[in-house]
């Protein structure tokens, strides 16, 4: 109960955001707003005790049931990562943006999209229902969408906005593809329900299909190759949305979701491979692209995506743990997975202190281009620790916590080596040997973040003239983060013990409680493999760094000119200009044609399947009879009708138009129905006081101009519609296939109170609608008065084209 | 719009209240004889339409200071919030109840809580249509 | 008489189908505003013409007709008009700012 209602806050906290900031336009919101992450975070926090003990918290609320579908929290281990990492950055994060964003921005709106995206990324982690989940993490995209395009008036932040949403939508339509296929596999979307049933349905040939497609879903959010390319496009959202969204949590989704599916996949060599290589491609591609960025946050955005390569390719080696089990060499390949949750939360405390940083030397020199940085050291002493203890970390080097994780991931790959699993052969080599590389790329991107924008001396002008820190504020989130980074480094086992363990035993509920399932993390344990390999990269990373301008080059070359952008905007343009090309031909803007579509198409279908089942199984044996004022009616309407068409002026043709509504009345009136001929005698009497008001304004009409050829289509039109109408009705009434479900109503005085049928059914049986039909007429009410009232004015003009 | 006929004003004013009449005691008859809320409706907006053709529009607004947008505003929350109202007492939404007491001066009586719902609907028309024929007369 | 009338609902849909096709705004209204007629009167034939009593229990009789086509209508003659009326103030909107109603000038712009 008290998760979902964690999940709901942070919405709930929204919509009060517009009518605060309407009456405090201040920068100083964001401390009311702050709140909302910083108590989910203290609340989650009392958690960790008993998550640690092996407990889990579930609690559901029913939704649509009879489909299976209801909001079921569930707040395990790995939920609890995530969700203390959702609600802590989120808070220093906001905490930042206090202080990083000017008041001229729409505060309100930034924040409630903050908001909406805390709200939903805590709704992905904590669901239990896949297609909860789902709704969840489509939510987190289009939130992504809108911070992106925060700056809409920026062409790159909407090309960067949309080019997210496309990709990670698209991979979120596969990823509910494949949760469609394993509740047909199971018969249940609950994760849990899940995961006891699915080990008999693996031989199922739908199986693999559901596999890979909750792998797309997971690798385009998780920004692996070759769905990347939308997180460089991405760095056009603040920094602080960067921070959040685009390096701490929503990447992240995708790990969590493959954490998450792992008890379901894992043991799979498909998962195995598919997880582990393309997490290792990522990392590899990724840190030789960030190499050459020159802008800081497009190479920590590759940064990004590599380190979270490295994270997949740690979960997919962990999968084939799955496999072996009682082996003795299973607890290598948890270890793996281990190392791949720890690394996650380092990543995320020395990546967002990056990205803060980033956006300091951004907010005081208004620019973030390595060319025109430099010997900021002498102005920026604290920002530039910060950024040593970020950067130091991500390469790997002690004393900070990203050496931890990165030994622990040498030694995962490295025991890939000898251990055959899944017959990988001699390609157990081919991991370390990428890791490896990557590696060395990772410390040299590393050390361009620091000594390109710190070192040497001052490039730009503008360096030299007004450099300083910043506003104390806005260095406490990226201090409090780099503290955790030395934290964590001299205390690794007390985050391991307390968040690592129960998470392990999510990712393994089989192992649960196994000794070994959780190591022990040692700052040094000998001149292993692990150690020489990250000397044999900080070594060769300073060579060459040291050489970078000699061996640039290399970037040139083939298969570096890859463009995967260049084959997105392909695409895009390709299918935006033949759909173009496609509506323009039918599309000719004339509201004729489109209603001339709709009845062709009604006389095709309707005409057409009356003429395939053929015979006209006319029945009249049931009319009632006919008296003579029925026929005068029926006679006088059909006259006026048709005389409409011949009026000479509008006032005329509304005068025999209400000749029609009159009559209708007193057909009503014959037809027993007392309340419709009411409604209808005052319906038409302000309908045609109406016509008439509008006429005072508008132009009387002139004679219809259109060729003789159009008027006979046209009339050809008509009497086929009509002629298919009156046939079909004919039809369909001598030849009732069910029986009226009308007796039930005439119990109407026993069931509802009431002796006028027709009111009881609008008022009690079909309450709902009547509610609803009243919601419609007070929107028409409102469209009518805002069309009238509403003189507008003309749209922004700061927008780029 | 003005228009100097001392009949049709004399008659409208007389007529109106007939009109309102009329449609109160459609209102209230509907659960059980022809009428109800829309029909209700309807007869007392079209009241107060004749009364805005035959004056002109400050005359009548000095008279009936209602903003008929909130009517019908109100009319519809009245409407969704009878259907809560059932929820909270345990009912479904939109679940109607029915009393029978005995009041003082009318005897026994039947209560409809379908009442509150119609009489929702009953404003909704009258704002919206005295609203739309309003807005339009007015922006001359 | 379910003959009758549903003959009478051809000619209703013929006459606005006609009107539809029109390119004069006031001409399409008044289309839309006849086929709701039409509309209404079919909902009614489908139910049984006269088949008994007006729909109030009050009268004690035997058969009633059929009351549910009668609620249905009761709402869409509500609902209809309140498009017609939706649809006469945009053409009095439209041709305020436009300064026509003929729909051949009102094709919107060529680049959206």
């Amino acid at each position: 109960m008290i998760i979902l209602l964690a999940i709901l806050t942070p919405f709930l906290a929204a919509t009060f955001i517009p009518a605060l900031y309407k009456r405090f336009p201040s920068r100083h919101i964001g401390w009311f707003v702050m709140l909302v992450p910083l108590a989910l975070f203290i609340l989650l926090a009392s958690f960790v005790p008993s998550i640690a003990g092996g407990a889990k918290y579930t609690y559901e609320f029913k939704w649509i049931d009879s489909a299976g579908i209801n909001i079921t929290t569930y707040l395990d281990g790995l939920s609890m990562i995530f969700g203390l990492l959702i609600t802590g950055v989120g808070s220093l994060v906001i905490l930042y943006s206090i202080y990083y964003l000017s008041e001229r921005e729409s505060l309100g709106r930034f924040y409630v999209y903050l908001l909406m995206f805390m709200g939903a990324m805590l709704g992905v982690v904590f669901s239990d229902n896949l297609m909860v989940l789902y709704v969840f993490w489509e939510l987190t995209s289009i939130s992504s969408f809108f911070l992106i395009a925060f700056w809409y008036h920026r062409k790159q932040s909407r090309y960067g906005a949309k080019k997210s949403l496309l990709i990670t939508v698209s991979g979120g339509v596969a990823m509910l593809a494949g949760f469609l296929i394993l509740h047909a596999l199971t018969g249940s979307f609950s994760i849990r329900e899940i995961t006891s049933t699915i080990g008999q349905y693996t031989d199922d040939k739908l199986f693999v299909y559901a596999m890979i497609l909750v792998l797309i879903g997971a690798f385009t959010k998780s920004a692996q190759f070759p769905f990347h390319i939308w997180l460089p496009d991405a760095m056009e959202a603040p920094t602080p949305v960067s921070a959040y969204l685009h390096s701490a949590t929503m990447v992240k989704a995708g790990i969590y979701l493959v954490a998450r599916c792992t008890p379901l996949f894992g043991g799979e060599a498909l998962w195995f491979y598919l997880v582990s290589g393309v997490g290792l491609f990522t990392l590899f591609w990724g840190a030789l692209n960030a190499v050459r960025q020159t802008d800081l946050k497009a190479l920590l955005a590759y940064s990004t995506i590599s380190q979270l390569g490295l994270i997949m390719s740690l979960l997919g080696i962990g999968s084939a743990a799955l496999q072996e089990i009682g082996q003795v060499n299973t607890f290598i390949f948890t270890g793996a997975a281990f190392a791949g949750l720890f690394h996650l939360i380092n990543h995320s405390t020395f990546k967002g202190a990056l990205f803060m940083v980033v956006g300091i030397v951004d907010h005081e020199l208004g620019t973030r281009d390595i060319r025109r940085l430099g010997g900021l050291i002498a102005f920026m002493p604290l920002t530039f620790t910060i950024s040593v203890i970020g950067s130091f970390s991500m390469a790997g080097l002690p004393p900070f916590n990203g050496f931890l994780s990165k030994e622990l991931f040498f030694e995962s790959v490295a025991n890939l080596i000898d251990s055959n699993v899944f017959s990988i052969g001699a390609w157990g080599t081919v991991f370390p040997v990428i890791a490896w590389v990557a590696s060395v790329f990772t410390f040299i991107y590393c050390m361009i973040i620091v000594f390109k924008t710190f070192m040497g001396k001052p490039k730009s002008e503008r360096i030299d003239q007004g450099a300083h820190e910043p506003p104390l504020g806005m260095h406490i989130a990226p201090l409090i983060l780099s503290a955790l980074v030395l934290g964590i480094f001299f205390f690794p086992n007390l985050v391991g013990s307390y968040l690592l363990k129960p998470a392990m035993a999510s990712i393994y509920p089989m192992f649960e409680g196994v000794e070994g399932l959780v190591p022990h993390i040692s700052v040094w344990h000998g001149f292993k493999l692990p150690l020489l390999m990250t000397i044999g990269v900080v070594v060769l990373g300073t060579v060459l760094y040291l050489t970078l301008p000699r061996w640039k080059w290399v970037f040139s070359l083939g298969p570096m000119r890859w463009n995967l952008d260049a084959l997105y905007n392909g695409i895009l343009m390709k299918s935006e200009k033949t759909s173009h090309l496609v509506t323009s031909k039918y599309m000719t803007g004339h509201l004729r044609d489109y209603f001339a579509y709709i009845f062709l198409f009604f006389i095709i279908v309707i005409g057409g399947g009356l003429y395939w089942i053929g015979g006209f199984p006319f029945d009249f044996s049931d009319d009632a009879p006919i008296t003579l004022n029925e026929y005068i009616i029926v006679a006088s309407m059909a006259i006026a009708a048709i005389f409409i068409l011949f009026a000479k002026s509008r006032t005329t043709a509304i005068l025999l138009n209400g000749v029609l509504g009159y009559s209708i009345a007193i057909l009503f009136v014959v037809l027993r129905a007392p309340d419709l001929a009411l409604t209808q005698i005052v319906v038409e009497t302000v309908t045609t006081v109406l016509f008439l008001v509008c006429f005072y304004f508008l132009p009387d009409w002139k004679k219809e101009t259109a060729s003789k050829p159009t008027k006979f289509i046209n009339a050809l039109i008509a009497i086929l519609v009509g002629t298919i109408v009156t046939v079909f009705a004919l039809v369909v009434q001598g030849n009732p296939l069910f029986d009226s479900i009308s007796v039930y109503f005439e119990d109407a005085y026993n069931l509802a109170n009431g002796l006028n049928i027709v009111n009881t059914i609008l008022g009690d049986f079909r309450a709902f609608d009547t509610m609803l039909e009243v919601v419609v007429l007070f929107i028409a009410g409102i469209g009518v008065f805002t069309l009238i009232k509403l003189k507008s004015g003309k749209g922004e003009k700061d927008i780029e084209d | 719009m003005k228009i100097n006929d001392v009949i049709l004003r004399t008659v409208t004013r007389i007529v109106v209240f007939i009109i309102l009449t009329f449609g109160v005691e459609l209102f209230l008859s509907g659960h059980n004889e022809p009428g109800g809320g829309f029909i209700g409706g309807l007869v007392l907006s079209s009241a107060f339409v004749l009364l805005y053709l035959v004056h002109d529009l400050e005359w009548v607004q000095k008279g009936i200071p209602f903003d008929f947008k909130k009517i019908a505003a109100l009319g519809v929350l009245l409407a969704v919030g009878s259907g809560i109202g059932s929820v909270l007492f345990g009912g479904n939404f939109l679940e109607q109840a029915t009393g029978v007491f005995t009041l003082p001066v009318f005897g026994e009586t039947s209560l409809y809580s379908v009442s509150i719902f119609e009489a929702g609907v009953a404003l909704t028309v009258v704002g919206v249509v005295v609203t739309i024929i309003l807005s339009i007369s007015e922006d001359v | 008489m379910e003959t009758l009338i549903t003959i009478l609902i051809g000619v209703l849909v013929t006459v606005a189908v006609y009107l539809l096709l029109s390119r004069n705004l006031i001409r399409v209204i008044l289309g839309s505003a006849i086929l709701s007629h039409a509309i209404h009167l079919l909902i009614m034939t489908m139910g049984g013409l006269k088949k008994g009593d007006a729909p109030l229990l009050g009268e004690n009789s035997n058969s009633y007709t059929d009351a549910l086509p009668q609620a249905l209508i009761l709402t869409a003659i509500v609902i209809s008009f309140a498009v017609t009326a939706f649809l006469l103030v945009l053409a009095y909107r439209i041709y305020k700012e436009t300064g026509t109603d003929n729909l051949n000038e009102l094709r919107g712009f060529n680049d959206e």
